[in-house]
């Protein structure tokens, strides 16, 4: 009875990895194909039918898409969208986090209330949110600052939705009500209670929100196009309509930078998570981890 | 420990409304010096909402707060210097044991190198000096309790509140909890108010126990006058069963078929009321000795407590608790005919029946 039991978990094991390598083998198609499709084309030398690094080797001597003097009022889109990366995703931290957490502690009857506000830009289309912040980005122009940068306000309302729910998930996993009372208890101050206490414990959805945010950044095409600013995306338009050659090779590149950033974002949050749990394993000693010590 | 004298502390009529609910209507208390008092109550009787009160984690209404002689109804929880343990576990996740326990230490810019030693020193103080290095989720909810317990206690506060810091224990951690912290009370001397809904935890580990009721103290005392002289029905039923049996009172006496009860506040009208008689004050023999009591029923069943038991008996019209020694329990099986007696201890009566 048993040997039969093992021979049908046995089957069922088997069908089970070849499933899970055939979906794997076609998302890996699904998304490798065009990628190669994309780094053979910026290869293809124009003459000849041989490769090149001509195209790459443009992206950084092309003024308008790399300074290597970063500031304040970037010129050079590259620059710009990774400064408006930075700005977003700070600010957003700043704004969300804190009012999250508040509304946890002492607003809980509006926490449905800023749900909705926060992912109300899901339902806008990116359009539409343009038309709406058009009067006001003329004003910001005309009175106070026409840097790409004040582009981070709209970014700022765009992610909202996504970090949100990245945020949500990290503060429902923690009881951060009893976290900040006892806190409180020991003298912390509120500032206190957000950066030594609350932040450390939603780390991972912080390092998942501020992922989100990047991406969303890097990749946002429609709002600074419609604002007249000139990011990433946009140039990469610009540039497909005198060079497609550096213009895939942008492209791809972009690519490359994001999956790289994912990576080192993963990297931090799982050594994080790696490093508790073997430093945990490591300080354990001996004796029963649960003892009936009480 | 010994430095530190525990201080007084006056809740002064304090009221506190949620909208439309009162939660805390007036309640007044003194605890006196190193006393530890515990609040014993029903779900929603405000013994909580006072404990937030004196932590500074809520405002009061009306009243004030007096904690050494010091008004500190409008100091915010970190001014007070007010030490707590909660009823959920709540310790810091991303710290170790020692860590947590130095927490409040470093609140307070105490050097890194004695907080340390001062944090080590409190985790040895409950028993759990070989456990500095462990997260909350490597220690049972036994151990983190009491690493909550040391790290309250780690700043020196004025006060120590527990608000029901057993209550997600096991029967047996939580007894032995329960005279861990007494212990460390003791040794302490530390002022404090134990907030609790389990009757024999107030009644086993307080100096002085108070009841509530809808947001208000109905009786503050020790122990065994609360137990043995409940002044209120709510009192008596809440705290240990009662029998509730009709009688007649006369001359500061309450008749209860046959027996003559004297009263616990024998200044009240006469005539017919409800006796709250314990079941340990009800007496039963076999049904063949005639000395055992002019009340005869049957036993329909028997509760094995350890070393008590509980008897239903069903006199006709009404069923009595009796509470007696297992091994005497074992003489009335369910079933068999017993008589009743009912000890002369002094009872409170009701007459909202």
């Amino acid at each position: 009875m048993a040997v039969a039991r093992r021979g049908v978990h046995r089957t069922r094991w088997i069908k089970l990895q070849v499933f899970r390598y055939v979906t794997f083998a076609l998302a890996g198609i699904f998304f490798l194909v065009p990628l190669l499709s994309m780094v053979e084309f910026s290869t293809r030398a124009n003459s000849g039918g041989g490769r090149t690094l001509d195209f790459w080797k443009a992206i950084f001597t092309y003024p308008e898409l790399i300074d290597w003097n970063f500031g304040p009022a970037p010129d050079a889109s590259v620059n710009a969208s990774l400064e408006l990366a930075l700005v977003t995703s700070v600010a957003m931290l700043v704004l969300l986090v804190p009012t999250m957490v508040w509304v946890r502690l002492k607003l809980r009857r509006l926490t449905r209330v800023l749900e909705f506000i926060c992912l109300l830009p899901l339902t806008i289309p990116a359009i539409v949110l343009v038309v709406g912040l058009f009067p006001m980005y003329v004003w910001l122009g005309t009175n106070v600052s026409d840097s790409i940068l004040t582009l981070g306000f709209a970014y700022v309302v765009l992610v909202l939705p996504y970090c949100y729910r990245a945020l949500d998930a990290g503060l429902g996993a923690i009881d951060v009500k009893t976290l900040s009372e006892a806190a409180r208890s020991l003298g912390a101050s509120w500032f206190s209670v957000m950066w030594r206490v609350i932040v450390p414990n939603i780390s991972n959805a912080i390092l998942n929100a501020l992922l989100l945010s990047v991406a969303l950044v890097l990749g946002e095409y429609t709002v600074a196009n419609n604002l007249l600013y000139n990011n990433l995306q946009v140039e990469l338009v610009h540039l497909q309509r005198t060079s497609a050659g550096t213009s895939i090779a942008v492209a791809v590149a972009s690519l490359l930078f994001a999956f790289v950033l994912l990576m080192i974002l993963a990297f931090i949050g799982g050594r994080g998570r790696r490093e508790f749990r073997e430093e945990a394993v490591t300080k354990l000693g001996t004796g029963p981890v649960l003892g009936s010590a009480g | 420990m010994s430095e530190r004298a525990g201080v007084e502390v006056r809740l002064e009529n304090l009221v506190r409304r949620y909208g439309t609910v009162t939660a805390l209507d007036g309640l007044s208390l003194t605890i006196a010096p190193g006393e530890l008092v515990a609040l014993l109550g029903p779900s929603g009787c405000g013994k909580t909402t006072a404990l937030r009160l004196l932590a500074g984690l809520e405002q009061s209404d009306e009243g004030r707060v007096i904690v050494a002689g010091e008004d500190v109804t409008d100091l915010p929880a970190n001014k007070r210097n007010i030490g707590m343990v909660f009823q959920a576990y709540s310790l810091f996740p991303h710290m170790v044991a020692w860590e947590n326990v130095a927490f409040g230490l470093q609140m307070r810019h105490v050097g890194a190198a004695e907080r340390k030693k001062r944090a080590l020193d409190m985790l040895e103080l409950v028993g759990l000096g070989s456990h500095a290095n462990r997260y909350a989720n490597q220690m049972s909810g036994g151990q983190q309790q009491r690493v909550a317990l040391a790290r309250a206690l780690a700043i020196h506060p004025q006060v120590l509140l527990l608000d029901e810091p057993l209550s997600a224990l096991d029967a047996k951690v939580r007894s032995r909890l329960r005279d861990e912290i007494r212990r460390v009370q003791l040794e302490v001397g530390i002022t404090t108010l134990f907030v609790t809904h389990d009757q024999e935890e107030a009644l086993a580990i307080a100096d002085r126990v108070g009841v509530m009721q809808a947001g208000k103290l109905e009786q503050l005392g020790p122990p065994t006058t609360v137990y043995s002289r409940p002044a209120t029905p709510f009192v008596a039923d809440f705290v240990g069963l009662t029998n509730r049996l009709a009688g007649n009172v006369k001359n500061g006496v309450v008749e209860v078929r046959g027996t003559q009860i004297p009263l616990v506040q024998p200044d009240v009208a006469d005539g017919p009321a409800t006796a709250l008689v314990r079941p340990e004050a009800v007496t039963l023999v076999g049904n063949g000795d005639s000395a055992g009591g002019p009340l005869v029923g049957t036993v329909i069943a028997v509760a094995f407590l350890g070393a008590v038991s509980r008897v239903t008996v069903d006199l006709g019209d009404t069923t009595v608790l009796a509470q007696l020694p297992t091994a005497d329990a074992g003489n009335h099986p369910a079933g068999s005919k017993v008589r009743l007696a009912l000890r002369p201890d002094p009872v409170l009566i009701d007459r909202h029946d």
